[in-house]
């Protein structure tokens, strides 16, 4: 599609040079996050090629260490509180506001987005001072209630686009049947946009557990989450234990949004009945 | 129709209603009027508790945060006798004994309650050496009293000087734009006009320039290496379609932090980097890259790439090839054809993409944090340094102030421009 029927020399050339050019921004894409994997296997204590030999003692270092494991066990805690919150209460929101008639819609969703937008050094530093007046510093909670503000974003969005193929009529369906609005919330609405909902899960899970920047501010010493731990590894002393914990970081992240991913499309894609 | 939820009907009063409609229009509306006022109600009620744990979580402690920047009792709580002195003072000079006494018994009653300290970095915020001035005055009153106090408060020059009283008489009212003028290396000056700072002083615009700097020039080279990217994926068929946008879904889905890593691996003096640049002869020599200003560009365009290619292709995959192939054979030359007829069509996915990452660009903090040198450190940096190592609110406040005004300026321009519809990624 790219050359015409009958190319030219000079739409050969362009077209030649293209391809060249998208190469190389693919390769400048894909090389850094690449780039951790190998080493991470390295037997070496360097970060330089080529390799000195092959060995997981670094993935030893990550998953068998005190420090490593509790900051693993630190993020889980967060992110599946994280999640719960985000998703019920965001999938909530989301199916108010596919209601065409929810009032101030147009203002809603701006306010809804902004936890992306707004720096998020400037939400740290804003819930550092406000929890610690309330107790809520260096509490597992205080962290999980401002990873959800940056969570529930996802989830609204991605459940109020598998709403745009839910048909309401369904409900009324359901009502006219004799189901309760809580039935045929579970046995109706939540079977068909289920994907979009596990899809936002998805998203507000990997949020949280990505997150480092409220942490470093809330968490107290003993609730350093993974980031955070390679946050502080990265500006004392580069580990090749930091290179495992970003590979198996970023396996994590992938894995998952790969599924998020699937799953929406299968959402919007569902049938409308 | 589409008004009445079948829900409603099994309600008696509805139903009554219902059978008086036919006779009478009036009441079918004022039904339908309070079925859609409850489903109204309702949907309200759904998104309830998000709205308010947001409001709780984000919304109050942002607020609380801005107000810091502007409501600062310090120094009004710690010197309510010296207030009180100062209320009829006209500024010039020097005021009279009476404010001198009240401060000295000021400063005795904060160094009786433990506050003293409090009090001296406050005012040192404000006027660079008052600290020691004031620990120095409070240890001097400790064997001092009524007439002596006045005598040795007097005799630390400090108290003398032309602007201390009008910046303590300043410090006194609790609503202050001192700290947003700061913010703008700006101050007011004896006559009460606003002035720029001494050079020497000024930090705050050299940083929101630079901050604006890096975030064109990431913007600038992420449209320089995505645009294309795009192109191609939007034009060549499916199957390679989607294996190209993995390529650029693959980091988009990598943490900041994560790709921060790497690239402090990849930008170290034996990095990779440096091994690519000596191989294909840029250089002779290895660069600096840890630290430095470019590498802190690079690894930022590569975080912030997918987010300016996305919007842009997802316009591109909606224009039709078959309007190209009609400009050529209308007879526009490739070029004339590409900037009349595609530019138009693709430039809001291109303000959207442009505008995001640029918008992002303002609030970076690990990174520069990891990469950037000394003199790299973006805004959000230097707002993270006066809570951690100042323990200056008040300034981190107003900084977090003008930040945010200016992001949420851009986003609202963006809402509105451009819709937040644009704002999906995938």
């Amino acid at each position: 599609m790219l050359l015409s029927p009958y190319p030219t020399a000079g739409e050969r050339i362009r077209i030649t040079l293209l391809w060249l050019w998208c190469g190389l921004v693919i390769l400048f894409l894909l090389v850094p996050i690449l780039i951790p994997v190998p080493l991470s296997f390295n037997s070496g204590a360097f970060f330089i090629f080529p390799l000195e030999g092959l060995s997981t003692r670094w993935y030893e270092v990550v998953l068998g260490t005190q420090r490593w494991r509790s900051a693993i066990g630190n993020s889980l805690i967060v992110a599946f509180g994280t999640t719960l919150i985000a998703t019920t209460l965001g999938t909530l929101t989301a199916i108010a506001l596919s209601d065409e008639k929810f009032p101030g819609r147009r203002i809603i969703m701006p306010l809804l987005l902004s936890p992306l937008i707004v720096p998020v050094v400037i939400t740290a530093v804003g819930s550092y001072l406000f929890y610690a007046r309330v107790g809520l510093a260096s509490t597992y909670a205080g962290i999980i209630l401002a990873h959800t503000a940056l969570a529930s974003p996802f989830v609204v969005v991605t459940v109020g686009a598998s709403l745009t193929g839910f048909d309401r009529n369904l409900l009324r369906a359901a009502a006219i049947s004799g189901a309760k609005p809580l039935t045929s919330f579970f046995r109706v609405m939540l079977p068909l946009i289920l994907p979009g909902v596990l899809s936002g899960a998805a998203f507000a899970f990997v949020t949280s557990f990505d997150e480092v920047v409220v942490v470093q501010f809330l968490a107290s010493a003993g609730q350093r989450t993974m980031p955070l731990e390679m946050f502080i590894g990265l500006r004392e002393r580069l580990s090749p234990a930091i290179t495992a914990a970003a590979t198996l970081m970023m396996a994590l992240s992938i894995v998952l949004l790969v599924i998020a991913n699937l799953l929406a499309r299968r959402g919007r894609t569902a049938p409308n009945a | 129709m589409s008004a009445l939820q079948p829900s409603e009907l099994d309600r008696p009063t509805l139903a009554r209603d219902r059978s008086a409609a036919d006779a009478d229009l009036k009441s079918v509306s004022a039904a339908l009027r309070r079925a859609e006022f409850g489903d109204r109600m309702r949907s309200l009620l759904l998104a309830a508790p998000l709205l308010v744990l947001l409001a709780l979580s984000f919304g109050i402690p942002i607020v609380l945060l801005l107000s810091r920047a502007v409501y600062d009792p310090t120094i009004a709580d710690a010197l309510p006798k010296t207030t009180a002195a100062l209320t009829g003072w006209n500024g010039q000079g020097l005021p009279g004994d009476d404010a001198f006494v009240a401060l000295a018994a000021d400063l005795k009653d904060n160094q009786a309650k433990g506050t003293a300290y409090e009090l001296a970095k406050s005012l040192n915020a404000r006027l660079p050496g008052a600290r020691s001035q004031v620990l120095k005055t409070v240890r001097k009153l400790e064997s001092a009293d009524g007439q002596a106090a006045l005598g040795a408060i007097k005799s630390v020059p400090f108290w003398s000087a032309p602007s201390t009283w009008p910046t303590i008489q300043n410090g006194t009212r609790s609503l202050t734009s001192f700290y947003l003028l700061s913010a703008l290396d700006l101050r007011w000056n004896a006559d009460g006009g606003i002035e720029r700072v001494p050079p020497e002083q000024a930090i705050f615009i050299q940083v929101f320039l630079r901050t604006f700097f890096v975030a064109a020039s990431v913007t600038l080279a992420t449209l320089i290496l995505g645009f294309p990217l795009a192109y191609l994926i939007a034009n060549v068929p499916k199957g390679l379609a989607a294996i190209l946008i993995v390529a650029v879904l693959l980091p988009f889905w990598t943490s900041i932090l994560v790709r921060t890593a790497a690239w402090t691996v990849l930008l170290q003096k034996f990095g990779l980097v440096n091994d690519f640049l000596l191989f294909i002869g840029v250089t002779g020599d290895r660069l600096d890259l840890m630290y430095s200003r470019i590498g802190l560009i690079i690894a930022m365009t590569h975080i912030q790439l997918p987010f300016t290619l996305l919007p842009i292709y997802s316009v591109m995959r909606t224009i039709p090839p078959s309007q190209m192939k009609a400009a050529y054979s209308l007879g526009a030359r490739p070029f004339t054809a590409f900037r009349r007829i595609y530019i138009p069509q693709v430039f809001p996915g291109v303000m959207a993409g442009c505008m995001l990452t640029f918008i992002l660009c303002l609030g970076y903090y690990i990174t520069p944090a990891l990469i950037g040198g000394a003199s790299d450190q973006l805004i959000s940096n230097f707002i993270a340094n006066y809570v951690n190592v100042e323990l200056n609110w008040e300034m981190a406040a107003a900084l977090s102030f003008i930040l945010l005004v200016f992001t949420l300026a851009l986003f609202g321009i963006f809402a509105r421009v451009l819709g937040l519809d644009r704002l999906k990624l995938v």
